[in-house]
């Protein structure tokens, strides 16, 4: 059985020693945000997760979701934790307080998300589908819509989901089928087929708040023709609900992983609907929906890696097997921990660079999804804006495929009871790799940063990175205490330039340069990024131990980690940068009859 | 009603403490601190009989270091109206805490003091029954049941051949077990609220109390490494062992 301890000092670290999370007091509608204060909420989030999701994590994987005629039970003890997560505010913790929400920063929810997918990823896709619902209608949704549906998903009484894939289409939602016809009295009758759609019927909420893609009868071909609809299963009434809506559940997947999680098949036949946003603009909407759940599908890779390197790290300082091979480091027992052996010191070393590298990166990105929601400041406002926009697809990518890399490792360093049920390490490698799939698949995260966001006015997102990364350089290169640090980092910073100079120029010329680049790319991107928070946190760390001597052991522990990333993980991004400059000739050259 | 609820900020309950190096003490330089798991259920029952309508204000109190008011804002994120902090970086023992306690019984004049029955540091369980002496006050210690009717609550408690029922006049002390209840987790609108709840600072010379200790620490010990058991042969082996190598029969 699995453990899971909330690394409330890990997170404090990264927020207020390396980020300075408090600054946010600043921007308006923050002024109530405190250190003491995000520190007591996520103490006592930290403790729901532990105490209430976690328990129910491996029971849930066993039993799975029920099916029966269209009505879905989702595990024994789903709903009452639910009822406690809802009832104690946590699906409004970012929420708009102008319909009850907490309005705690976008960052504090972060936090919580990377906790509640350590603790149980699945259960936590419920709430994080009515998360990416809320935005969708908060940004886009009439003010009546807004009245009549964002109390309700933030107290947690109903639960949203996205319906955007269909059988025959999932990347390519231009090609999408279903329906919305004009009722004439300004609603809409929706039908179609949409599948594998993550909460799209459970036993936890009264409602449930469909988001549809679909077409208008008018509508262009294309993405250009796609507009988003609210769909609800039980129509709105009063304060509650009224008539059940045509929509219904066909059947739920049997599936690798998440299993808590229901992915359903949903069948709309003329169900009531209502337009969100202007006819055939439904694609921007759904970008906005995409780009928060995108970054919350990065936390579920930094989560699963997060509870897999605790477990492991347990494992190893516990399991006996061989000596060491420079002599036995526990004489009194029959064999040594098998933490002395390099090869598993590399395992949980490369874990622990990861996530608290990761745990830096989504952070930093969530502190600046805040200033751009908040700032009253145009430029700060835009520079934020960029850096998330850059970042969101690298940290989708990238945390997701380390997520799973992290948890085979993990699972590894269990040897065979790794891949033994009862132990817990199998069902973190199943569930974290749907991750790398669903919200865009990797690749096409890759090619969302080489085509859109690599482009886009001329290259002015790029530079909200390389502007403080090479800044940063600027100003410690001559430091002692961090050359070590700052000089390979610097030199990584130099050949990311060179890469994504010649993805531009060829590219240019030959798209499939830039799709040939692009996963490589954007690991190498991801590594750099990772090597600019771990040279920030040793700066931190440094300042930490002058400051604060009693946590010397920490600290060190933090610079030694650097060390090992600077040593062992920022090197691939040189592979990668190989890989990227030689150019997509030996990938588009074979003759497909020849494969 | 007016309930006072005195908690202490401990080494959370899943933290396995080690002794320091030297023996001096247990170490807890950097682990993770909570309210005292016994002090947290008498907040609780205290937030409980107030949502029953039976109390109108819960105040918390404790005595502990700068930090310590990360405690009581949990406490005030459960339900506590108000908290007393008493400052001070010493390793309080029972009689000192329970002389502040009395100091601050007398200011506040609460009806009711729920509390703790022992810290899960020191294991005391003594500052409740000492408190009722001081303050020639009744007690009931080691509740599993509280119900109040008036000026005097029936308290069932655990003893070691089952439950007994005490009457005790208010005001008076009771002094909590494990299965009284279990505490809620705090909700977010409440914690936030915490924040702005009042709380009141004082140094040990505001109120007059020494907290110099009392007790001398010797050593502090790990527990010793259990030795792995042997198998027996026979039920006159294991007799002849017990008799003659662990001399217990
Ligand atoms: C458990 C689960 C939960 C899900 N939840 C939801 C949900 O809640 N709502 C929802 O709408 N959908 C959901 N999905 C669907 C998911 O988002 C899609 O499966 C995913 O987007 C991929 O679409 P597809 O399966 O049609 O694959 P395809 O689009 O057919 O892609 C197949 C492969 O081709 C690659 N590919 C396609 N186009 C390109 C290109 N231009 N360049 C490079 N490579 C390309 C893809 O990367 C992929 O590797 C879920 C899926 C699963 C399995």
């Amino acid at each position: 059985m699995p453990d899971y301890t909330p690394p409330v000092r890990d997170i404090q670290f990264v927020l207020h020693e390396v980020l300075k999370a408090e600054d946010l007091s600043a921007l308006d509608g923050y002024e109530d945000v405190s250190a003491d204060l995000l520190d007591q909420i996520i103490e006592e989030g930290g403790k729901l997760c532990s105490e209430v999701l976690f328990p129910l994590n491996q029971s849930g994987d066993q039993e799975g979701c029920h099916y029966n005629d269209g009505v879905v039970t989702t595990p024994e003890g789903f709903k009452e934790a639910y009822k406690t997560f809802a009832e104690g505010g946590w699906c409004g913790v970012s929420g708009d307080p102008d319909f009850g929400g907490m309005g705690m920063p976008v960052l504090l929810g972060t936090v919580m998300q990377e906790m509640i997918c350590s603790a149980n990823m699945s259960f936590g896709m419920y709430p994080g589908l009515s998360q990416g619902a809320y935005e969708a209608l908060h940004h886009f949704g009439s003010d009546e819509q807004k009245a009549v549906y964002l109390p309700k998903l933030i107290e947690g009484v109903w639960s949203g989901t996205m319906c955007l894939t269909e059988p025959h289409c999932g990347t390519d939602l231009g090609l999408i089928k279903t329906k919305a016809v004009p009722n004439g009295d300004g609603a809409y009758k929706l039908t179609g087929t949409k599948i594998f759609i993550s909460a799209g019927e459970h036993d936890l909420t009264e409602n449930i708040v469909h988001l549809v893609l679909a077409k208008l009868p008018d509508a262009p071909d294309g993405v250009k023709g796609i507009s988003l609809f609210v769909v609800p299963k039980f129509l709105p009434s009063g304060d509650g609900v009224g008539d059940r809506n045509g929509v219904r559940c066909g059947s739920i997947e049997h599936k690798m992983g998440i299993h808590a999680n229901s992915t359903c098949v949903i069948n709309f036949d003329e169900a009531q609907a209502e337009l969100v946003g202007a006819p055939h603009k439904g694609l921007r909407a759904m970008f906005t929906m995409m780009n928060a759940a995108r970054l919350g599908v990065g936390m579920q890779g930094l989560g699963i890696a997060e509870i897999a390197y605790q477990n492991g790290l347990a494992y190893a300082k516990d399991r006996l097997q061989m000596r060491s091979l420079t002599g036995a480091k526990a004489p009194d027992k029959p064999a040594d921990p098998i933490i002395v052996h390099p090869d598993v010191r590399r395992m949980l070393l490369k874990a622990k660079a990861f996530t608290e590298g990761a745990r830096a990166l989504s952070y930093y990105a969530g502190m600046n999804l805040d200033i751009a929601n908040k700032s009253t400041d145009p430029q700060e406002k835009l520079r934020a804006d960029d850096l998330v926009a850059l970042l969101t697809p690298i940290i989708k990518a990238f945390q997701t495929d380390m997520g799973l890399e992290i948890a085979v490792d993990m699972q590894q360093v269990y040897g065979g009871h790794g891949y033994i049920a009862e132990w817990g390490m199998e069902q973190y490698v199943r569930d974290a790799r749907i991750a790398q799939i669903y919200e865009g698949t990797n690749g096409i995260q890759a090619l969302d940063l080489v085509g859109r966001k690599m482009s886009q006015s001329y290259g002015r997102l790029l530079r909200r990175f390389f502007h403080p990364a090479l800044q940063f350089v600027e100003d410690h290169q001559n430091d002692p205490d961090l050359a070590e640090f700052v000089l390979p980092f610097a030199k990584s910073l130099m050949k990311l330039q060179q890469a994504t100079a010649m993805i531009a120029q060829r590219g240019l010329k030959n798209p499939d340069e830039a799709g040939a680049a692009s996963v490589d790319y954007l690991r190498q991107f991801a590594l750099v990024a990772l090597g600019y928070m771990w040279c920030r946190m040793v700066k931190t760390a440094l300042e930490g131990k002058e400051n604060n001597a009693g946590d010397a052991a920490f600290y060190d522990a933090k610079i030694a980690t650097a060390k090992f990333f600077m040593h062992r993980m920022l090197p691939e991004a040189d592979a990668r940068f190989k890989m990227v400059m030689a150019g997509a000739g030996s990938i588009m050259e074979l003759d497909e009859a020849a494969f | 009603m007016k309930i006072l609820v005195p908690i202490k900020r401990v080494v959370d309950y899943n933290v396995k403490v080690r002794a320091k190096t030297d023996g001096s003490d247990v170490d807890i330089a950097n682990v993770k601190m909570s309210v005292n798991p016994f002090d947290e259920i008498a907040v609780e029952e205290a937030v409980r009989l107030k949502e029953a309508g039976k109390a109108e204000e819960i105040i918390v109190l404790t005595i502990g270091p700068e930090k310590a008011q990360e405690q009581l804002r949990t406490a005030m994120a459960i339900g506590a109206d108000r908290g007393i902090h008493v400052v001070t970086d010493d390793n309080v023992e029972p009689l000192s805490v329970a002389k502040a306690l009395k100091h601050f019984v007398e200011k506040e004049q609460p009806n009711l003091i729920i509390m703790g029955k022992q810290a899960i540091d020191g294991d005391y369980n003594q500052t409740g029954q000492m408190l009722a002496a001081l303050l020639g006050w009744p007690q009931a210690t080691f509740a599993s049941k509280v119900e109040l009717n008036g000026d005097s609550a029936h308290v069932t408690r655990e003893i070691d051949g089952g439950l007994e029922t005490l009457k005790i006049a208010l005001p008076g002390i009771i002094t909590t077990d494990l299965r009284l209840n279990e505490p809620r987790y705090a909700k977010l609108p409440d914690i936030m609220k915490a924040k702005k709840k009042p709380l009141d600072s004082f140094t040990p010379a505001d109120i007059g109390v020494d907290f110099t200790n009392r007790l001398q620490i010797l050593k502090v010990n790990d527990p010793p490494v259990r030795q792995g058991g042997v198998k027996v042969g026979s039920i006159d082996e294991l007799i002849d062992k017990l008799k003659n190598e662990a001399k217990v029969i």
